[in-house]
């Protein structure tokens, strides 16, 4: 059944590609494969929280010859927040792109096959076939960023292939270096016999891994590529990647450095000093921006930065805080960038300066931003506070004091930077591109797509049930990182009980 | 002769490298072409030492994956995940040329334009400059 969520969309995107005269047809197709994975995500999400873990081999090879297909809870509840993702903006995007981008250039199928190598990233548990998960979401990635061809995409769009074509190609060499130390590529299997390696050579391989998952999570110092290409793209096409692409890295990041290489005990150092240069360097590259989309870019950055402080902490609520930290942060990015989306398409332009009085033209427009911006800078009592809260109460738990102090500095400046926008964009005089509007009373309202604010508004809903249902879904997260910490179930679900990872 | 591919793979990579730093669009894309030959042949090697094809035939001993080339066979997964590696990497270089051509249609030119922020912090310093100029 786990591997229905990758074939669905790739059968969906050949029929849309057969289809391609007939523009109902295709919407009808994209909207209901995406509506089915969600349904399908949503069934495992209940069976692997259930057993702790599903698998499939695919083939009827068994575990270590073949490629095995496996949803632990962690990457059940991925599986379910992308996919959600992945309606949502599909919405937004029947709203907004003009007919050229969404049918002659053929958005629909590339999009479906984004949404399966997503959905393969999420679910594979054999480290080659991540890189084929990868690469059949990255080509897909590559052909939206540069969807229309225009000069500056061209631009951005040969930064981001160029970059990644990199990673991929370090990630084959990291491939081959773990096979030959360890003669498997099964990431079970690969759990019990990098055990047995040699310290350095392990650290070595993990630090390989390390590098190639950083470039895809944009984590410092390899974050350099991700500011200047997303913004190139369409805006929901840019949703969907800050939203998902970078935490695809993170997520594997996790993935392997838990399961294959857990340090021995304790904290990680070094990742915690990743995770500190990480968000104070997004934030300070955000304050320096004035362009909507830009600074929320640098966001992105600042945010990975808490999600490996979760991750480098390296115990149960600090893995659990992580988990629930990439829940909120899906949720909160993507709403952020389909409001300044909305703003770009109603007035023209993203940057500051050519902005003005958006919450007298739209005052909806302005509430959506103010939700999503308080839930992203941590206020109480939106979604932020309580992924938050999570991190830093393990923080101090663990005696962790620098950590701390640069994760709530850094809250603070996501807020300053946040009120920049507020301030340039949604005060002052109701102006766009062509100058002021009129000075009058009455200031022209924007026109506002349905779909679009009917997209965003729900998603900026559902960051509001994340911060009301904190309860249950944090008690997920916590059941999601006990697997991660205690390998032993993963490996069992995959290899049968008899199998014992050296602690 | 693995010492001889280990070598190889060495200059693969270094000249890869160094085409990757050039500004020229063509000599980018040949880098990344020359460093995935490079990490492909790294996969060849991971399986080991040259052996018999790892066919089994009737009353024959047994091709066992991830022996490394025990019982005289040749690991055969390495070179399975090496086709797969190429093929993607042929795909990805027919992308990276259809982009780099693009790029020579909108503003003939092979060169990797600069970011944008950049850009915009040299106007800040010849701005600064020429104010600086005129005291």
């Amino acid at each position: 059944m786990i591997v229905l969520p990758i074939a669905v969309p790739l059968v969906a995107a050949a029929l849309s590609l057969l289809l391609s005269r007939w523009r109902t047809a295709q919407r009808a197709i994209s909207v209901l494969t995406c509506v089915a994975v969600v349904v399908l995500a949503t069934v495992i999400l209940f069976e692997a929280d259930a057993n702790t873990a599903i698998v499939s081999q695919l083939g009827g090879w068994p575990a270590p010859f073949g490629i095995t297909l496996i949803a632990d809870r962690f990457a059940a509840i991925m599986l379910l927040i992308s996919s959600i993702m992945t309606v949502v903006v599909l919405v937004y995007a029947l709203g907004q792109l003009d007919d050229e981008r969404e049918f002659r250039l053929h958005f629909h199928p590339v999009y479906l096959v984004l949404s399966a190598g997503i959905s393969a990233s999420f679910l594979t548990g054999d480290l080659f076939n991540l890189f084929v998960a990868f690469e059949v979401m990255l080509i897909a990635s590559y052909v939206l960023i540069t969807l229309g061809a225009t000069r500056g995409q061209i631009r951005a769009g040969m930064t981001y292939v160029v970059i990644n074509l990199l990673a991929s190609t370090l990630f084959v060499a990291a491939v081959a270096f773990i096979y030959a130390a360890t003669g498997t590529v099964n990431m079970a299997q690969l759990a019990i016999r990098l055990a047995e390696l040699p310290d350095g050579l392990r650290t070595a391989l993990g630090y390989l891994l390390l590098v190639v998952f950083g470039v895809k999570a944009g984590i410092f110092p390899l974050f350099f590529w991700l500011p200047d290409s997303y913004p190139a793209a369409p805006a929901p096409v840019t949703a969907l990647f800050a939203g998902l692409l970078t935490k695809v890295g993170v997520y594997t990041l996790i993935r392997t450095q838990t399961l294959l290489f857990p340090p021995g005990g304790g904290s990680s150092q070094v990742i915690l000093i990743i995770a500190g240069a990480t968000m104070l360097i997004g934030v300070l590259g955000a304050i320096a921006q004035n362009d909507i989309k830009r600074i929320l870019s640098f966001h992105i950055i600042s945010q990975i930065g808490y999600m490996i402080f979760g991750l480098g902490l390296f115990t149960l609520a600090g893995i659990a805080g992580a988990v629930y930290y990439i829940v909120h942060h899906i949720v909160v990015k993507t709403s952020l960038f389909l409001v300044g989306g909305m703003i770009e398409t109603a007035s023209g332009s993203g940057t500051l300066r050519n902005l003005g009085g958006v919450a007298r033209r739209a005052p909806v427009l302005g509430l959506l931003f103010l939700t999503a911006a308080f839930s992203l800078a941590g206020l109480p009592p939106f979604s932020g506070f309580v992924a938050k809260l999570a991190l830093i109460q393990e923080g101090l738990d663990l005696q962790r004091g620098g950590i701390v102090a640069v994760s709530l500095l850094v809250s603070l400046l996501t807020l300053f930077s946040m009120t920049k926008i507020w301030g340039g964009a949604f005060w002052g005089k109701p102006q766009d591109v062509k100058g002021v509007i009129d000075g009058t009373e009455r200031p022209l309202t924007m026109k506002l797509n349905p779909l679009m604010l009917g997209a965003t508004t729900v998603l900026v809903g559902l960051s509001v049930v994340i911060s009301v249902a904190a309860t249950p879904l944090y008690a997920l997260s916590e059941r999601a990182a006990e697997t991660l910490v205690d390998r032993q179930p993963y490996i069992e679900a995959v290899l049968g009980p008899d199998q014992v990872a050296l602690p | 002769m693995t010492l001889a591919l280990a070598a190889v793979v060495a200059v693969l990579f270094a000249v890869g490298t160094y085409l990757l730093l050039q500004r020229t669009l063509t000599r980018v894309v040949l880098g990344l072409a020359i460093m995935g030959h490079g990490a492909n042949l790294l996969l060849q090697l991971a399986g080991g030492r040259a052996g018999q094809p790892p066919v089994v035939e009737e009353g024959g001993g047994t091709a066992i994956v991830g022996s490394a080339g025990g019982a005289g066979f040749v690991d055969p997964l390495p070179q399975a995940l090496a086709l797969t590696a190429i093929v993607i990497s042929f795909g990805m270089t027919a992308y990276l040329l259809a982009m780099a051509y693009r790029s020579w249609v909108m503003h003939r030119s092979d060169e990797v334009e600069d970011d944008v922020e950049d850009r915009r912090i040299a106007r800040k310093a010849t701005t600064a400059d020429a104010a600086g100029d005129g005291r």
